[in-house]
């Protein structure tokens, strides 16, 4: 065993438990803290595939930003473990059916797998030589000058989907007072306060 | 004897393990003395004398408190997540720490060269903000927790602005390998071949970013003393919070590394005929540490909403039009091809 396969394992067996906890945790906050060990373990495996920049969007993107969102939320949501704790032994009959009918289709689908015929050639036509560019180039290449038109017509769709978030979720309150921020800069000491001069013994 | 320091299994445990000790001991050295002379910068600005007790004009200063923090008592909150309060200064520190395997000193000297260096840098500084995070959340008490949710939402923030302008350095040397991209600002003209001349504004909006993302002043809200004692940090005590001041002091050293190679030339001399060398290096990263304490030192604390609207509305469209600009100019090698110096491709 070299120690790529040690790191294989390591990361394999770490993916799957974290998995686990993160299903089994009792309190929510763990479940996010052991859904970002799983992803973590995941970006190692790419790196053990040699798809290094995949592996580190996925750190970026899921660990860095949304992973931290999902936790914000967690942290300030008042959920009641006892009750949560109740539900777990509840559904688990359910939630293990439903687990068996997927590993039943996965295993029907998979057991009669079929390469056909020139579908390697295909896909190597696709694909730059690994050999001559490293994976981020060719990621590039594939994105950028081959599917230019499927990769704009995705940043559409997700484009649509911030609009409709942002529209869903903008209300206009009269009853609020918001801060105009070009009159706080323009605010100078004259405006603000006024000097007086008090002579002793009268006061104001 | 070379030979089993490449070929066997052991020998290069014992190498990488020698490489690493090579950078994080006077890494680590470097760092108490860095604590010492941003306290002394700190103090010169509002005319004390700073830290001048312990050794001579108060050297040791910085190991002495790290003996005081290491014998003190840990002190746990009756209501803490007790596996996470501890976990968190760790990650914190771990975080801070495992970055620099990226970062090369010299031509050639860094401990893993990476395809994606400048990526895995900003990946591991986007995993700091989870020490903080989990810090205060796990302190079970109400400062904490607040300066936990300011973190959150305050590194997020600044993140996107750092990530746009990296791709603008990233498409102008064509690389995401630290090599390449000082390689591509060498030039005939030293000092004025590095990128900060290109990429100006951008060097400004990185500062101010890293300001933001490393909780330096004067955007350190989450743990603003004057509102929240010391947000995450306040229930800390002795050992975790001495690991968290420390993972914090080396963002900002990771950060004053990444101006210096990105903008900067890293190790490249600033006038042709010098040659070049790692004190280019560290003198340029000693010269922004010096630059981040005097920041420190002279600017108020901003308001909170004040520092997302900066984020939001003005680094972020800034930034991003400046990515889109950046890619016109090296598209069509504007301003005779500065914008485009690809070391591979093209």
């Amino acid at each position: 065993m070299t120690v790529a396969d040690y790191a294989f394992y390591l990361f394999a067996i770490l993916l799957v438990a974290s998995g686990l906890f993160t299903v089994v945790a009792r309190n929510p906050v763990h479940s996010v803290l052991w859904l970002i060990l799983t992803f973590l373990s995941a970006s190692g495996l790419f790196v053990l595939l040699g798809a290094e920049f995949v592996a580190m969007l996925l750190i970026i993107v899921y660990v860095g930003a949304v992973m931290v969102l999902f936790l914000f939320v967690v942290m300030m949501l008042d959920v009641d473990f006892a009750q949560l704790r109740g539900g777990m032994a509840k559904f688990m009959p359910f939630a293990l059916l439903i687990g068996m009918v997927v590993l039943i289709q996965l295993g029907a689908a998979f057991g009669d797998w079929h390469v056909a015929e020139g579908s390697d050639a295909l896909r190597a036509a696709v694909a730059p030589d690994a050999n001559e560019i490293h994976n981020t180039a060719a990621l590039g290449m594939l994105m950028y000058d081959d599917f230019l038109m499927l990769f704009q017509l995705a940043g559409l769709i997700l484009l649509t989907a911030m609009i409709g978030a942002i529209v869903l979720t903008l209300r206009h309150n009269p009853n609020v007072k918001r801060q105009n921020v070009i009159t706080q800069m323009h605010r100078d000491p004259a405006k603000a306060m006024e000097l007086k001069d008090v002579k002793s013994g009268q006061g104001l | 004897m070379v030979e089993f320091f490449t070929t066997t299994n052991l020998g290069i445990a014992l190498l990488i393990l020698g490489q690493c000790l090579l950078v994080l001991l006077p890494l680590f050295v470097a760092l108490a003395f860095l604590m010492y002379g941003d306290r002394k910068i700190w103090a010169a600005v509002q005319m004390r004398k700073g830290p001048n007790v312990v050794g001579v004009f108060g050297l040791l200063q910085s190991f002495a408190d790290l003996l005081k923090y290491v014998v003190k008592e840990v002190v746990v909150p009756a209501g803490a997540d007790k596996f996470v309060f501890y976990l968190a200064p760790m990650i914190t520190f771990v975080m801070a720490t495992i970055a620099w395997v990226a970062i090369p000193w010299n031509d050639g000297w860094v401990i893993s060269d990476l395809n994606v260096a400048i990526l895995y840098i900003f990946a591991i500084s986007s995993l700091e903000v989870y020490g903080v995070i989990m810090g205060g959340w796990a302190s079970n008490s109400k400062y904490p927790f607040l300066g936990a949710l300011r973190s959150a939402a305050q590194m997020i923030s600044y993140e996107v602005s750092i990530g746009l302008i990296i791709i603008g350095v990233i498409i102008s040397s064509g690389s995401m390998n630290f090599g390449d991209i000082v390689a591509a600002q060498d030039g005939r003209f030293g000092l004025f071949s590095w990128y900060w001349i290109p990429h100006f504004p951008m060097v400004v909006l990185f500062f101010v970013s890293a300001l933001a993302e490393t909780n330096r002043p004067p955007f350190d809200l989450p743990e603003a003393e004057s509102e929240l004692v010391a947000g995450y940090q306040v229930e800390y005590s002795s050992t975790p919070f001495l690991l968290f001041m420390m993972g914090e002091l080396m963002a900002v050293v990771l950060m004053c590394a990444l101006i210096t190679l990105m903008f900067f030339g890293g190790w490249l001399s600033p006038v042709p005929g010098i040659p070049d060398g790692i004190f280019w290096m560290i003198a340029k990263m000693g010269f922004f540490f010096f630059i981040f304490s005097m920041v420190k030192a002279i600017t108020p604390r901003y308001r909170y909403d004040q520092l997302m609207r900066i984020g939001w509305k003005v680094f972020l469209p800034l930034s991003l039009g400046w990515v889109v600009l950046v890619a016109f100019f090296a598209q069509f090698g504007a301003f005779g091809g500065s914008y485009a110096r690809w070391a591979i491709g093209g």
